[in-house]
């Protein structure tokens, strides 16, 4: 049955050939992904301007966060990011063990990093470091650390949400791969997530020396 | 099919590259270089999301089309940032003078 299925779905009639097929669906993944990087990027671009607006507030800001924390969730979506890619290697040799295995190891780092990410959150809570929800800070520029604040709630919330979407593709990936539906011959919608979860990784990599780093010195 | 599967020692290779890259960003934050930091930090970060995008996306072994795509987001974006910078950052490099 899978291999019926597999095959029906490896080639379907608009396109010439199987490879066609894929290079148009990783060409769409990437449009999507131009259509993130500006969205990412606007955000970015607006942190940047009130950064350079207000340089000593916000280095004091962000001293605020802790570093270790953001250095281990760093950590933890690099290795999703390996083992991300390892699943899509397993994919590609159809090698349906270690596709899944990876897949899991891949949601449980993914998971890790929500985790740590909500204990930040929690912890920004009690200490009245959250914009419009609870913020209690009264020291010298309260308003710009508060601007602060807003763009790092705003930047991690938004790359939160994006990891939560990423979960629930990679576990619709683990369903349907562990019924066989992935083969050596088609298995592009681990690629196409695999571009995602990569994606979600790069955005990382930018806000983590951006709201983390900035103001160590 | 003909896609180009990279080996996973080259996947685990780039790994310890990203990792080792990590550990410099953050060795030169707790240092003070003044302007350099802010440099250094996003020169390290475009190379650890270029070799995610090389490697891990598969951009590399990907079609010239692909590659136009994918560099068009980030070139663009970075346009955006640098044209939005030359005002706030030069503002008020030069004197205007006051109508009166």
């Amino acid at each position: 049955m899978s291999n019926h299925a597999a095959a029906s779905l490896a080639h379907q009639h608009q396109f010439d050939d199987a490879e066609q097929q894929y290079e148009a669906s990783t060409l769409g993944m990437w449009v999507f992904i131009v259509n993130e990087v500006m969205f990412f990027g606007a955000m970015i671009c607006a942190y940047v301007v009130y950064r350079v607006v207000h340089p000593g507030v916000f280095e004091h800001a962000s001293q605020q966060l802790n570093i270790t924390l953001g250095l281990v969730n760093t950590t933890i979506l690099i290795t999703s990011s390996l083992t991300m890619a390892l699943a899509v290697h397993g994919a590609q040799q159809g090698k349906r063990g270690q596709m899944l295995g990876y897949l899991l190891l891949t949601m449980v780092l993914g998971a890790a990093f929500l985790g740590i990410k909500g204990f930040e959150y929690a912890h920004k809570y009690s200490e009245g470091l959250v914009p419009g929800l609870n913020f209690t800070y009264t020291g010298p520029h309260a308003d710009e650390s508060q601007l602060f604040f807003s763009l790092y709630f705003a930047l991690t919330g938004f790359h939160a949400l994006h990891m939560v979407i990423g979960l629930g593709i990679l576990g619709a990936l683990f369903a349907v791969g562990a019924r066989g539906m992935f083969s050596r011959d088609y298995h592009t919608p681990v690629e196409i997530s695999g571009l995602y979860w990569h994606f979600v990784d790069i955005v990382w990599i930018f806000l983590f020396p951006l709201l983390y780093l900035l103001g160590l010195h | 099919m003909a896609e180009h599967i990279v080996s996973a020692r080259s996947y685990f290779a780039v790994f310890f590259a990203l990792m080792g890259l990590t550990a410099i960003t953050v060795a030169v934050a707790f240092n003070d270089f003044g302007a350099w930091n802010n440099f250094v930090a996003i020169a390290i970060a475009v190379t650890k999301a270029t070799l995610v995008i090389l490697y891990f996306m598969h951009v590399r072994y990907s079609t010239h089309l692909t590659w136009v795509m994918a560099g068009a987001g980030f070139f663009w974006t970075a346009v955006m940032i640098a044209y939005v910078m030359t005002d706030y950052v030069a503002r008020g490099w030069i004197p205007v003078p006051i109508a009166q």
